[in-house]
C-alpha cells in the first residue's frame, strides 16, 4: 500500500470533522430528531456497506434484511447469556459466514439467480425461526438493556465510519482493483487469471457481516423481537433503493441517497400509510429511467458541465 | 395416495402460473419479478365478479385472458421496449429489468391496497366434495386443474404446431439467427410476453377459487413460479410442467407431514439444491 497523499490527508480530516459535527447530534436534536438520526446512520451504514459489493460487480443483493435479522437475533438470544459488547463480533461473524455460504451456493451463476436467492432467503429463515419458536412454545424475545437511542446513534456512527474506511481500503487494493475489472467484463476478469468467484464472495462477506452488526446494535431499539419485524423484506428493499438512488460509483454516494428517501419515507408514512409500496414502486423506476447513476452522477455532470464553461476542459 | 393427488392437483395450477412467466422469461427474456401481481390482479377480477354478480371464475377467465394480455402487451410496449433498446448487453439488460420490474410490482401492489385494502380475500365456489379412489377433494380444485390441463395443453399445441409458435420458440433459442431468417424478433418477444401475462393471471383466477390471497401475496407466487421455471430448464415447457407438478407434490408432503408453515422454505430449499447440482433445470441444455 503506497503512502498517503496530501489530499488523501485532507479528506480523512474533512471525514473525522463531519463525523465529530455528526456525533454531537443526541445534545442538538430533540427525540424525534434522534430517532430519525439512528434511522439515517442505519441505512447508511447498510446502503454504504450493500453498494461496496453491488456497485462494482452490478450484483442485486435482496439479502441485507436476512443478515440484519440473524443480527438482531443474536443479540436477542444472546443477551441473557454474555456481555452485549461481545454479541456485536459474534453477529458479525454469523453474518459473514451466513454470506459465504450464500456466495458459494450462488455467485458463480448468473445474476438473475443471485437476486432470487437473496430474495428469499429472508423469507426461508424467518419460517425457520417462526416454525422452531412454534414448536418450542416460545413467540418473541424481549431485549432489556440500559443501551438508549443516543448510544445506538453512536455505535452506528462508528459502524459507519469503518465502513467507509473499509471501502476505501478495499478501493486500494488489489481486490478492489480485481471487482472493478469484473464488473466492466466478467469474461475478460476471468481470461486474465482472476479467481472472479473468489473475489465476489470475499467481498459479499462484507455487506453480510455489516448487516448482522447492524442488526445486533438495534436489537435493543425494538425491546420485542419477533420474525416478522428482524426479517422484514422492505428492509432490503429500502437498502437497494437509497444506494441506487444516491449512486453507487462512490463511498459517500449512498448517503446522498439515504437522507432524502428516509424524510420522504417519514412523511409518506406518517400521512398515507398504505401507500410506501407505491412509492417504493416509483423509486425504482425512477431509477432506471431517470437517474441510472444516481444523485452522484447528476452532481458529476453538473460539475463538469460548469467545469467546461469555466473553460477548463 | 391422498397426498399425492393433492399435489398434483395443487402443481396442475403451479404449471400454468409458471408456464407465464416462462414465457416472459424463457422465450421474450424479460424477468418480469412482477409476475405474482398480475397473479393476485387475475383472482381480484375473479372475487369481484364472482362475489358482484355471482359469475363463475371459469367464465372469467374469458374476460381476464384477453384483458391481461391486453395489459402486458402495453407494460412490455411502453416500460420494457426502451430497456432492451437502450441495453448493450444481456447482463444489463438484466438488471435494468430486474429493477423496473420489481419496481411495476410495488406499484402494482400498492395500487390494490388503495382499490381493494390489505384484508384477505376469498370467496367459497364450487365447495362440495369430489370423490376420486376413495378420498375426497374440493371440485374446485379439481376444476383448477382440469382447467390448467386444458390450457397448458392448447398453450403446448400452439408452441408446438402453430407457425407463431415455432416463431416464438425460434427466438428463445437463437434470438440472432431468428433475425436472419426473417422473424420480427420485437414483436415477438411482446407477443411472448403480453401471452404469459394473461396465463399468469388466468392462473390467478383459477387459484383463486380455493386459496386464499391479499394484495402482497404476489411475491410469494413469483418466487415459486421462478423456483419452478429453473428447476425445469428455463423455455422447456415439459420441464416446467414436471417441476410443477414436483413442487406441487413437494409441497403437499411438507405441509401435511411437517408443518404448513414450512411449505415456502421447502421450495426454497428445492431451489438451493437445484442451483448446485443443476443449474440449467432438468431438462435443460448446458449454457456455453
Amino acid at each position: 500500500m503506497s503512502v498517503l497523499s496530501s489530499r488523501d490527508w485532507g479528506n480523512l480530516a474533512l471525514c473525522a470533522i463531519a463525523l465529530a459535527i455528526a456525533a454531537c447530534l443526541p445534545w442538538t436534536a430533540g427525540a424525534y430528531g434522534l430517532s430519525i438520526g439512528v434511522t439515517i446512520a442505519m441505512y447508511t451504514v447498510l446502503a454504504t456497506s450493500w453498494a461496496l459489493f453491488s456497485g462494482p460487480t452490478h450484483y442485486i443483493s435482496l439479502a441485507s434484511a436476512a443478515f440484519f435479522g440473524v443480527g438482531t437475533y443474536v443479540t436477542g438470544i444472546g443477551i441473557q447469556y454474555l456481555p452485549y459488547w461481545t454479541l456485536l463480533p459474534i453477529a458479525g461473524v454469523s453474518g459473514a459466514v451466513m454470506a459465504a455460504l450464500v456466495g458459494l451456493a450462488t455467485l458463480r451463476l448468473s445474476g438473475v439467480y443471485f437476486v432470487i436467492f437473496t430474495l428469499g432467503l429472508a423469507e426461508f429463515v424467518r419460517q425457520i425461526i417462526t416454525w422452531s419458536q412454534n414448536i418450542s412454545g416460545t413467540k418473541g424475545i424481549y431485549v432489556l438493556t440500559s443501551i438508549g437511542e443516543m448510544h445506538i446513534y453512536w455505535q452506528l456512527l462508528g459502524l459507519a465510519a469503518l465502513v467507509w474506511l473499509l471501502g476505501w481500503l478495499i478501493g486500494r487494493s488489489r481486490l478492489g482493483f480485481a471487482l472493478r475489472i469484473i464488473g466492466d467484463d466478467e469474461a475478460v476478469a476471468r481470461h486474465s487469471g482472476i479467481d472472479t468467484a473468489r473475489a465476489k464472495i470475499l467481498l459479499f462477506m462484507v455487506p453480510g457481516a455489516v448487516a448482522a452488526i447492524t442488526g445486533a446494535m438495534l436489537a435493543p431499539r425494538y425491546v420485542y423481537i419477533e420474525p416478522s419485524l428482524a426479517f422484514s423484506p422492505m428492509l432490503s428493499f429500502q437498502v437497494v433503493i437509497m444506494a441506487l438512488l444516491g449512486g453507487t460509483g462512490r463511498l459517500w454516494g449512498p448517503l446522498v441517497g439515504v437522507i432524502p428517501f428516509t424524510f420522504l419515507w417519514e412523511a409518506i408514512s406518517v400521512s398515507f400509510p398504505n401507500q410506501t409500496t407505491l412509492l417504493l414502486g416509483v423509486c425504482f423506476l425512477v431509477i432506471v429511467y431517470l437517474l441510472p447513476k444516481g444523485f452522484v452522477g447528476l452532481i458529476d455532470l453538473a460539475a463538469r458541465r460548469m467545469r467546461s464553461a469555466e473553460g477548463y476542459v | 395416495m391422498d397426498i399425492l393427488i393433492t399435489g398434483l392437483l395443487l402443481g396442475g395450477t403451479y404449471a400454468l402460473i409458471a408456464m407465464g412467466l416462462n414465457l416472459q422469461y424463457g422465450m421474450a427474456r424479460i424477468m418480469n419479478l412482477a409476475n405474482g401481481e398480475m397473479l393476485v390482479a387475475g383472482g381480484f377480477v375473479a372475487f369481484w365478479l364472482w362475489t358482484g354478480s355471482q359469475i363463475s371464475p371459469l367464465l372469467t377467465v374469458f374476460v381476464v385472458a384477453p384483458v391481461a394480455f391486453l395489459l402486458n402487451w402495453l407494460i412490455y410496449l411502453i416500460f420494457l421496449r426502451p430497456l432492451v433498446k437502450r441495453a448493450k448487453s444481456r447482463g444489463q439488460l438484466e438488471v435494468d429489468s430486474i429493477l423496473t420490474t420489481f419496481g411495476l410490482s410495488f406499484v402494482a401492489v400498492g395500487l390494490m391496497l388503495a382499490f381493494f385494502g390489505g384484508d384477505y380475500f376469498s370467496y367459497s365456489y364450487l365447495s362440495e366434495p369430489v370423490h376420486i379412489l376413495g378420498d375426497t377433494y374440493g371440485a374446485n380444485r379439481v376444476a383448477a386443474f382440469l382447467a390448467a390441463v386444458v390450457i397448458c395443453g392448447l398453450l403446448w399445441l400452439w408452441l408446438n404446431r402453430s407457425r407463431a409458435g415455432m416463431t416464438i420458440r425460434a427466438i428463445s433459442v437463437a434470438p440472432e439467427a431468428a433475425r436472419l431468417v426473417g422473424i420480427d424478433v420485437r414483436r415477438t418477444a411482446a407477443l411472448a410476453f403480453a401471452l404469459g401475462g394473461a396465463v399468469t393471471a388466468t392462473g390467478g383466477a383459477l387459484i383463486s377459487t380455493f386459496l386464499t390471497l391479499d394484495a402482497s401475496t404476489g411475491v410469494i407466487f413469483t418466487l415459486k413460479a421462478l423456483v419452478i421455471v429453473i428447476m425445469g430448464g428455463v423455455g422447456d415447457v415439459r420441464g416446467t410442467i414436471v417441476a410443477a407438478l414436483l413442487l406441487g407434490l413437494l409441497e403437499t408432503f411438507v405441509a401435511r407431514l411437517i408443518d404448513p408453515g414450512l411449505t415456502l422454505a421447502a421450495a426454497y430449499l428445492l431451489f438451493v439444491v437445484i442451483l448446485l447440482f443443476r443449474p440449467q433445470g432438468l431438462f435443460g441444455r448446458p449454457t456455453t
